[in-house]
């Protein structure tokens, strides 16, 4: 049945349908839709667990709360954005760590300062490396999807997920979106069954100390798990398939790029915005393709050289800029490309939520395909004012000095 | 709760535990064959550790009382890492670390949890030392409270944080030596601020209950573990815990150190139930504040020729205003 919906309620129902025994968050704009979507599921008994919703007083708090819930044993939810996440990153590596496998939507939203509340990738690329995998999502209808998939990926792995989900520009809007039945998601998600638990006929220690005689073997097993999910989470977006009859997930897709010479790569939802431009070139026969990574973590790099070997350009549009990094997508495509020919252009673009118009970003294509794009780029990024400050400031701090 | 009990007959530390002169009812859980030695030996705490026997005592209890039904959340600290150095482990308990600061809300998520699977039968412990209960988890401790979650909250306090070496806490005394309030300046130790007492601001909360013990006296321990597990929604008490390390005493006066601290008025044992005081232990011989202060070093500059005399009058305030507000003495006594 189609409905149209808000992206943060066809979450909320997805994760409805997966019968969490608990869901706990703190609010954070643009999050805030999907936990007050479930608050009222609850009350009124929609979803069919003993779902406990708890209120918290801190993002540290609320996976706290879900890690106390995991390791007695029972299917936890959070949701957070930006500042929310950081607040909660010590929690972060600590459930991976435990190996909890608790589900967290990430709201996607830049990170602060200068506070800002709209849409980039910031957030859960700050806490890329945390162990926890990432999937993300291009439209609503595969937002909902991807938290289904995710509570399966998270049990059978035991290992955490966060579904990032672009703040606004799919949270906020309102989309035509299949809803998935009761049964549907019955018959692909199992209950949950955990790896250990609190139990009073079985009283074990978890989360004890580990000294230098055996910590580097309990991370490197840790490493180990998390670096062999890459078949699973194919596996079961493609089991998903078989039974909502529809794609959603997986490493990767392809736009018309199995064979293109240039290669737009993104994450999330500008991906429909650069089909968009796909179209517009592939009117006047140009051989360029999108390629959407839908896994970003564990990152996919020998799948993507397999699938692109045969591109000349590939350019990496991010929301998402690092002091010393830059943009943290297009390093790892650098990394996962060494030794190839392929040229990676990085395009950074989106920050704080500016919008990405199809014209500036074709006029960097454009540029790319002619072989002038500079290695680092920017999407409607204002230069000359950059440049003005730059010297205004340093001349300020070295007149202070 | 320790007026019920009858010392009436008992020789030299009449309220410890051990004594075979009570009768069973009253017979502490320490001093019976079936403890469930919830905290067994080998651990690697300190000699004379405090904490590691009010641990004991404390949890031994909620199994005698739970049946051995009980879910346990520690907090980082000295209690952790002394009983759990992978692969082995003390506690004879469902037992969970998380982290430093959120030990109250790992706690709400196990009860929670417990809650969702129709386990409310479990008790659920949540426990750790003073720097995460006043300091660091202080707002996951105060949420806990505020949602009135069914939790029994712990914190034994040894006044600092003896684990990363002996550095100031929220809950250390004025003029104290610690490692960052070191003996220099006009003004050696720790400052005289407002303190942060933990217990006062449980009752602020309104919750159910609200208790001080001390390991000097295992029964009214015990008997306000007992009164806590009969009682729904969130709990706390704070068992004060002398530090053989982190204090400069000798092991040997841990005990000795736990009831003084009671006895100069410096650590009042009370009890409240939904923000109201409901009872004290009245002081049985009061002493002046040098008494428990000369046997630890890190009091050792109040004594000194020449030490500031206000210093150590302040401290004695503090004794009395605690006896004054408690009432900790029996009427004409001072």
């Amino acid at each position: 049945m189609l409905k149209q919906v808000e992206g943060s309620i066809a979450v909320a129902e997805a994760i409805a349908l997966c019968r969490p025994d608990l869901v706990c968050a703190y609010p954070i704009t643009p999050q805030t839709h999907i936990v007050e979507g479930l608050a009222d599921m609850v009350r009124k008994g929609k979803i069919k667990s003993n779902c406990q919703y708890i209120n918290v007083e801190s993002e540290f708090a609320a996976l706290s709360v879900c890690i106390g819930s995991s390791a007695t044993g029972v299917r936890s939810y959070t949701a957070t954005s930006s500042q929310g996440l950081l607040y909660m990153a010590e929690a972060v590596y600590n459930a991976s760590g435990m190996r909890l496998p608790i589900v967290m939507t990430i709201g996607n939203r830049a990170i602060g300062g200068p506070i800002n509340i709209w849409n980039d990738q910031s957030d859960s690329m700050a806490l890329r490396d945390a162990g926890w995998i990432q999937i993300h999502a291009e439209t609503n209808q595969e937002a909902g999807d991807l938290h289904i998939q995710a509570f399966k990926i998270a049990e059978q792995l035991s290992i955490p997920v966060m579904v990032c989900v672009d703040g606004f520009l799919l949270t906020h809007a309102y989309e035509q979106v299949e809803a998935s039945t009761q049964e549907q998601v019955d018959e692909f998600l199992p209950p949950f069954k955990p790896m250990q638990a609190l139990d009073c006929d079985d009283p074990m220690s978890i989360g004890a100390m580990v000294g230098p005689e055996a910590f580097m073997e309990v991370r490197a097993l840790n490493v180990a798990h998390f670096d062999n999910a890459l078949e699973p989470i194919q596996e079961i977006s493609e089991e998903f398939e078989k039974i909502f009859g529809r794609k959603a997930g997986g490493l990767f897709e392809h736009y018309h790029s199995e064979e293109a010479d240039t290669v737009v790569v993104s994450l999330g939802s500008v991906n429909g915005t650069v089909k968009d431009i796909i179209d517009e070139y592939r009117k006047e026969f140009v051989s360029i393709g999108s390629f959407k990574i839908g896994c970003y973590r564990p990152f996919p790099g020998k799948q993507i050289l397999e699938q692109l070997k045969h591109a000349k350009r590939i350019i990496v549009v991010e929301k998402d800029y690092f002091a010393g990094v830059g943009g943290c997508l297009a390093n790892d495509m650098k990394i996962a490309f060494r030794g190839s020919d392929a040229k990676i252009y990085s395009v950074i673009g989106g920050l704080g939520g500016r919008p990405i118009f199809k014209k500036s970003l074709m006029k960097i294509l454009d540029r790319a395909m002619e072989d002038e794009l500079e290695e680092l780029s920017f999407i409607d990024l204002d230069r000359t004012l950059v440049e003005r400050e730059q010297v205004r400031e340093d001349q300020f701090m070295s007149n202070a000095g | 709760m320790s007026t019920e009990l009858k010392p009436d007959f008992c020789q030299t530390g009449n309220l410890t535990a051990g004594n075979r002169l009570q009768s069973i009812d009253v017979v502490s859980v320490q001093s019976t064959e079936d403890r469930a030695n919830a905290l067994t030996s080998g651990h690697r705490a300190c000699q004379g550790c405090g904490e590691a026997l009010g641990a004991r005592m404390a949890i031994d209890k909620v199994m005698e009382l739970s049946k051995n039904k009980v879910h346990v959340v520690n907090a980082t600290g000295c209690l952790e890492v002394f009983t759990t150095p992978f692969p082995e482990t003390s506690w004879n308990v469902p037992w969970l670390h998380s982290l430093f600061g959120n030990a109250p809300a790992v706690a709400t998520g196990v009860q929670a949890a417990l809650k969702a699977k129709g386990m409310e039968d479990v008790t659920v412990i949540a426990q750790g030392g003073d720097g995460s209960t006043v300091d660091i988890g202080f707002g996951c401790l105060s949420g806990m409270f505020e949602r009135n979650d069914d939790v029994l909250y712990i914190c034994y306090d040894n006044e600092a944080y003896m684990n990363t070496g002996v550095q100031r806490s929220g809950a250390t005394p004025p003029t104290a030596r610690t490692a960052t309030t070191p003996l220099s300046g006009p003004h050696p130790g720790n400052n005289f601020g407002q303190g942060k007492n933990v217990p006062k601001i449980a009752m602020a909360h309104g919750i159910a209950y609200v208790a001080t013990a001390t390991i000097a006296n295992v029964r009214d321990l015990e008997a306000k573990v007992a009164k806590a597990m009969s009682m729904k929604g969130a709990r706390y008490l704070h068992i004060h815990v002398p530090c053989p390390l982190g204090w400069g005493s000798l092991p040997k006066d841990t005990i000795k150190l736990a009831r003084l601290a009671v006895e100069s008025g410096l650590y009042p044992l009370f009890e409240g139930e939904h923000g109201e005081i409901t009872g004290v232990t009245k002081i049985r011989k009061k002493v002046p504040v040098d008494e428990y202060l000369k046997l630890q070093r890190r009091f050792v500059h109040l004594f000194k020729k020449g030490a500031d005399t206000e210093d150590l009058a302040g401290v004695q305030a503090i004794a009395d205003a605690h006896i004054k507000y408690y009432g900790l003495l029996d009427d004409g006594e001072k």
